[in-house]
Parts: C-alpha cells; sequence; structure tokens
C-alpha cells in the first residue's frame, strides 16, 4: 500500500564532497535540490493543509452555528469528531485506503477530520462566550437574530476562532507528513524516503522545513487575528 | 480602568445647547399606558407582575421601584417585548405594543441597562452608531450625530470617538450607553437601574446631568431603581411595586413621601420620609417674609438650597432661623424652623393639592 516506498530515490550526490561524505547536513546539496525537491514539495504540504484546514473550518463553523441554535446538536457532533481525533492517523488511513485508495482525497479526508473538533469547540466557546448584557443590550436596541450573530457574536468570537484555527494548522501541518503513505506528496515523501538511504541532508532539511512552515503559519495567523481584532489587544493591555 | 491622562470632568456638567439634528423631529415624547398587564413565566404561580396598570405622561420620568425580585425589571422589559406579556398591553401613544412589528418597537425605543452592554468590539463611535445605522442613516447625518450626542453626554467628541469600551472608565461607559440609547431621538427611553454599578460619587453627577440633559430633551422615561433617594431624586412620578408585581402606589416623590399609601409604603420609604420630602423644595420655593434689614450676624443661604440643607445649617450652628440671599448676596427673606415645617406638614400638601386641581 505505500506508494512513496515503491520509488526511491537515490540522491544523486555529484561532486558534492560534503553529500559524499554523507555529514550531517550539506547546505549546498540542499541549495542544488531546492528548486527540484523542496519547493515542490513545500508547496505541495502547504496546499495539503490549506484545503484540509480550509473544509475542516467550513464543517465545524457551520456544525458550530448550529448547535449554537440548537443545544442538541452539540453532543453528537463533539462525539463524532471527538471519535475521529483519537484514531490514530496511520489506522485511519487503512480504514480509508480500500474505500477512497492511494488519493490525495483519502489523505485529505483524514486530515479533515482532524480539524474538527478543536474548530468546533473553540468556535461554540466563543460564541458562547459573549456577555450575556451584551446580547440584551444589542437585541433591545432592535437588532435581529441574524444581525446579533453577524454583528456581534461572531466578531466577538474571533479571538477563539483565531485560536483554534492555530492550533488546527499547526497540528495539520504536522500530520500532512504523514501523507505521505498515501500520496507522494508534500515534505513527508522526502522524510519517508530517508528512511530507506543513509543519506541525512534529505530528511533533516524537509523536517526542519515542515517545523518552519508551522511557525511561519502560526505567526501569519496571529498577525491576521491582531490586525482584525484590534480591540482584543486593547481590552487585554 | 482609566486610561492615562483622562481628567475628570468637574461639575461644569453638560453643555445645554446642541446644534439639533435637522432630520429629527425634537422633544418628541411617548405617552405609556399600561393596561392590566400580568406576567407570568412559564412554570410558576405566582405572577412576577400582577395586573399592572399606570399612565405616563409624554415627557415625564416615571420611576418603577420596590423590593429586589418586585418585578421591576419584568415590567420594563415587556415594553420592548425582550419579555412577553402573559395578559393585558402596554400603549405607546395609543399603540399596543403587542401589534407591532418588534424590530421597529425597539429600534423606536432608548434602552440603557445596568451594566451598559457596549460592544466590546466596536469603538465608541460604532457603539452609538448601532440604531441610526439599522435605520438606514447615510454616513454623514450618523457622524454629526456621534459627535453631537457624545457632547451631550459629557464625552469628548473627538478624543473618545475611535476608543474601545475597554478603554473607559465605568461612568464614562455608562455616558456612552446612554448616547448609544438616544443615538435615534426615540420618544421613549427605558432605563434600568442605569447607575447602581456606578461609585456614589459619579452616580450623583450622572443623575444630575441626566436631569438637565431631561429637561432640554423632554423624553419619556422609565427608570427603574430600588434605591429610593433616587426615585425622590429622579422621577417625576413613582411607582412602587410590592412582592408579587403588585403596584402598591403610584404618585409624585412628594405625595407619596407624605401620605404613603399603606405601611408596606411607609415602611419602603423609610422613617426619615419627612426629611426626603424636604430635599424636594428649595427655598426659593418659599413665601418667605422679609429678612431683618440687619443680618451681619446671621447665617446664610443661597436661594437653590434644599429645605432639608437649610436645616441642617441651622441645626448645625444651634439657631432657629436663618436669611435666604440671592446670587448677589442681598437678602430676600428669612427662613425659620417653623417655616420649613409648616411647609411639609400634612396640611401643606393637601393645600398643594387643592391648588393643583
Ligand atoms: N426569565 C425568568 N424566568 C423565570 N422567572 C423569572 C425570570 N426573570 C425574573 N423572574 C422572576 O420574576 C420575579 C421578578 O423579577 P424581576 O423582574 O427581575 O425583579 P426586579 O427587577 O424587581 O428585581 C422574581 O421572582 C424573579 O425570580
Ligand atoms: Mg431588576
Amino acid at each position: 500500500m505505500i506508494a512513496s516506498l515503491a520509488a526511491v530515490v537515490i540522491p544523486k550526490f555529484g561532486q558534492d564532497s560534503c553529500a559524499r561524505a554523507n555529514k550531517t547536513f550539506c547546505w549546498d546539496w540542499f541549495r542544488q535540490h531546492w528548486g527540484s525537491t523542496f519547493e515542490p514539495r513545500l508547496v505541495e504540504h502547504i496546499k495539503l493543509t490549506a484545503i484540509a484546514v480550509g473544509i475542516g473550518f467550513v464543517i465545524a463553523f457551520s456544525a458550530a452555528l448550529l448547535a449554537h441554535r440548537q443545544r442538541w446538536f452539540e453532543t453528537p457532533f463533539s462525539v463524532v469528531s471527538g471519535l475521529l481525533y483519537t484514531i490514530p492517523s496511520l489506522a485511519l488511513f487503512e480504514i480509508l485506503v480500500p474505500i477512497t485508495g492511494l488519493t490525495v482525497t483519502t489523505a485529505e479526508v483524514a486530515l479533515v477530520s482532524y480539524t474538527l473538533l478543536i474548530l468546533f469547540r473553540n468556535t461554540l466557546t466563543g460564541l458562547r462566550g459573549v456577555r450575556d448584557e451584551v446580547l440584551v443590550a444589542a437585541r433591545g436596541m432592535g437588532l435581529t437574530g441574524r444581525q446579533v450573530l453577524w454583528r456581534v457574536e461572531l466578531p466577538l468570537a474571533m479571538p477563539a476562532i483565531f485560536a483554534g484555527l492555530r492550533i488546527a494548522t499547526v497540528t495539520i501541518i504536522s500530520l500532512t507528513t504523514v501523507a505521505a503513505f498515501v500520496v507522494d506528496q508534500g515534505l513527508g515523501a522526502p522524510i519517508l524516503n530517508a528512511i530507506n538511504v543513509d543519506f541525512k541532508t534529505e530528511f533533516i532539511a524537509a523536517g526542519l522545513l515542515a517545523v518552519a512552515l508551522a511557525l511561519v503559519a502560526d505567526l501569519v495567523l496571529v498577525v491576521t487575528q491582531r490586525v482584525s481584532t484590534p480591540w482584543a489587544r486593547r481590552a487585554a493591555g | 480602568m482609566r486610561r492615562p491622562g483622562w481628567v475628570p470632568r468637574g461639575g461644569g456638567g453638560l453643555p445645554l445647547t446642541v446644534s439639533p439634528d435637522p432630520d429629527t423631529p425634537r422633544g418628541t415624547a411617548a405617552e405609556v399606558v399600561f393596561d392590566h398587564v400580568t406576567k407570568v413565566y412559564p412554570g410558576r404561580q405566582q405572577p412576577a407582575v400582577d395586573d399592572l396598570s399606570l399612565t405616563i405622561p409624554p415627557g415625564e420620568i416615571c420611576v418603577l421601584i420596590g423590593p429586589s425580585g418586585g418585578g421591576k425589571t419584568t415590567a420594563l422589559k415587556m415594553v420592548n417585548r425582550l419579555i412577553t406579556i402573559t395578559e393585558g398591553d402596554i400603549l405607546i401613544d395609543g399603540r399596543g405594543v403587542r401589534g407591532l412589528d418588534l424590530a421597529e418597537l425597539r429600534r423606536g425605543i432608548g434602552y440603557v441597562i445596568q451594566q451598559v452592554g457596549l460592544f466590546p468590539h466596536m469603538t465608541v463611535a460604532d457603539n452609538i452608531a448601532t440604531v441610526p445605522r439599522l435605520l438606514g442613516w447615510d454616513k454623514a447625518r450618523i457622524a454629526n450625530r456621534v459627535g453631537e450626542l457624545l457632547e451631550l453626554v459629557g464625552l469628548d467628541p473627538t478624543a473618545d470617538r475611535k476608543r474601545y469600551p475597554a478603554q473607559l472608565s465605568g461612568g464614562q461607559r455608562q455616558r456612552v450607553g446612554l448616547a448609544r440609547a438616544l443615538a435615534a431621538d426615540p420618544p421613549l427611553m427605558l432605563m434600568d437601574e442605569p447607575f447602581g454599578a456606578i461609585d456614589p460619587i459619579t452616580r450623583e453627577r450622572l443623575q444630575d446631568e441626566f436631569l438637565r440633559l431631561q429637561r432640554e430633551i423632554g423624553k419619556t422615561v422609565i427608570f427603574v431603581t430600588h434605591d429610593i433617594d433616587e426615585a425622590v431624586k429622579m422621577g417625576d412620578r413613582v411607582a412602587i411595586l410590592r412582592e408579587g408585581g403588585k403596584l402598591a402606589q403610584y404618585d409624585t416623590p412628594d405625595a407619596i413621601l407624605a401620605r404613603p399609601a399603606d405601611d408596606f409604603v411607609a415602611r419602603f420609604v423609610g422613617a426619615d420620609r419627612g426629611l426626603k420630602r424636604l430635599t424636594l423644595s428649595r427655598i426659593g420655593d418659599l413665601e418667605l417674609p422679609p429678612a431683618p434689614a440687619a443680618h451681619d450676624d446671621e447665617l446664610t443661604a443661597r436661594l437653590t438650597t434644599s429645605l432639608r440643607d437649610a436645616l441642617s445649617i441651622m441645626l448645625a450652628d444651634g439657631r432657629s432661623q436663618l436669611v435666604a440671599v440671592d446670587d448677589d448676596g442681598n437678602a430676600v427673606g428669612l427662613v425659620t424652623l417653623d417655616r420649613i415645617r409648616a411647609a411639609v406638614s400634612p396640611e401643606a400638601a393637601a393645600e398643594e393639592e387643592g391648588a393643583r386641581t
């Protein structure tokens, strides 16, 4: 079932003395292979992550809105997304491959399922955290239910929603490396290669890139949140 | 949280002239009639408000007062239908609230609550602009109105505009809450213990400023409080609710203090009701005998001094009279203990009643 193992690529060491000596990290080799290996892998990784978090957010957000209005919906969705969250990722791939094959779909279904619990919980907590007197004032001034949701509740839930997005994104960036077991995509592919090869640079570079990507993504989300919720910062300070 | 550089305003109070918004009719006030209104919460035997009937004339402040759990908030929230009426109806200018469009009804009523409920994610200006935006006013008109209202409630129309609620003191937040409620110039204001969570000194200032403001804007106001002193000070009329939401007495503060309807009201207004009545009149309101020609060694008090303060001045000095003086210090008349006693005697109240009808 493991596609990428079949296509092991032995790194072309070329003239690089560092690579031939297989030192811990060969900077020149990394630079030479940036365009052919690392950049496309990084882009794939970002795409896989973005699609997973995007779809996961749409599902979890809609579910949270429903649970906010219809309390009964909270428990079933929490139970299902909680179950999905606890299934080990490799096991989930095993379950999905017979259905959806060794495809991006399989990878994404698994990745999306890991975002649901966090995004659902945080969105719902954010919506429920809006203070009662704020809602009473809003309704008392004649805002309709929909206006209260979009103009008051959701903006005030933003910090909690962003907190969820940050955890989900960092988690998925890390998990996406495991998706290389089903599709030959993302930074997981070079890491998986390295299992069969003695050469360390490729493996270390891909791993560090995944970590760097997680840090950058987190930073981007923090900055976006700060810019979009200036009031939250002032309230804290 | 008080931001650095914020200077508390002195007793200067509110500017009394505001350029009128040309598109809004000024001084409109609604008549409100509670017509046998009853509220029974689901699953309860006893009503929270029981067959409440009272008429609030346009432009008056009606204070609802009573013990905690007496149904004051329930009565108030039935006006803008945050709570559904079980029986009866509330008429605003003759129109029953039960038959009105909910959003339209609420947008036409200013609503102020103790916890203010400002939107934390909106600036002061955006908070105030809430109802005008819902009503579809254009930007320029809204910006004008916001500036005007900030000035009206004693905030800085430029510096305070862009602040967030978390950057304001409690008193400033309540001022913004008041401005927000007044934004679309509603003919009716509902205020549920608006100054209840504010320190005594700021509360007194806000009360005074609101009364001054009300003299200018002349809204109909339903004002809930549990503080009898606040009720006496703020109310043109006071409705006292007893436990179970029954109306115990509805009259002017003076009449309630002079003639409590029953033991419950007498106990509620307190044994010092005679002294409380003295706060309602100023020595300038009395007909005074002329002062003695030479009054250099007499106590003096301005005409705006309340009878209670005048009494206190005399008692503190062991005297039984003082000379009332005008703003320039000229003697206007003589105030004696007897004169003060006569002013609040039951006979005087009856006479006044006779003169009114
Ligand atoms: N939402 C509610 N559901 C059930 N009972 C309520 C509700 N709100 C208030 N009550 C009850 O109604 C009575 C009057 O409450 P309230 O109007 O808040 O009194 P007040 O404002 O005078 O303190 C109290 O006994 C209170 O417990
Ligand atoms: Mg109350």
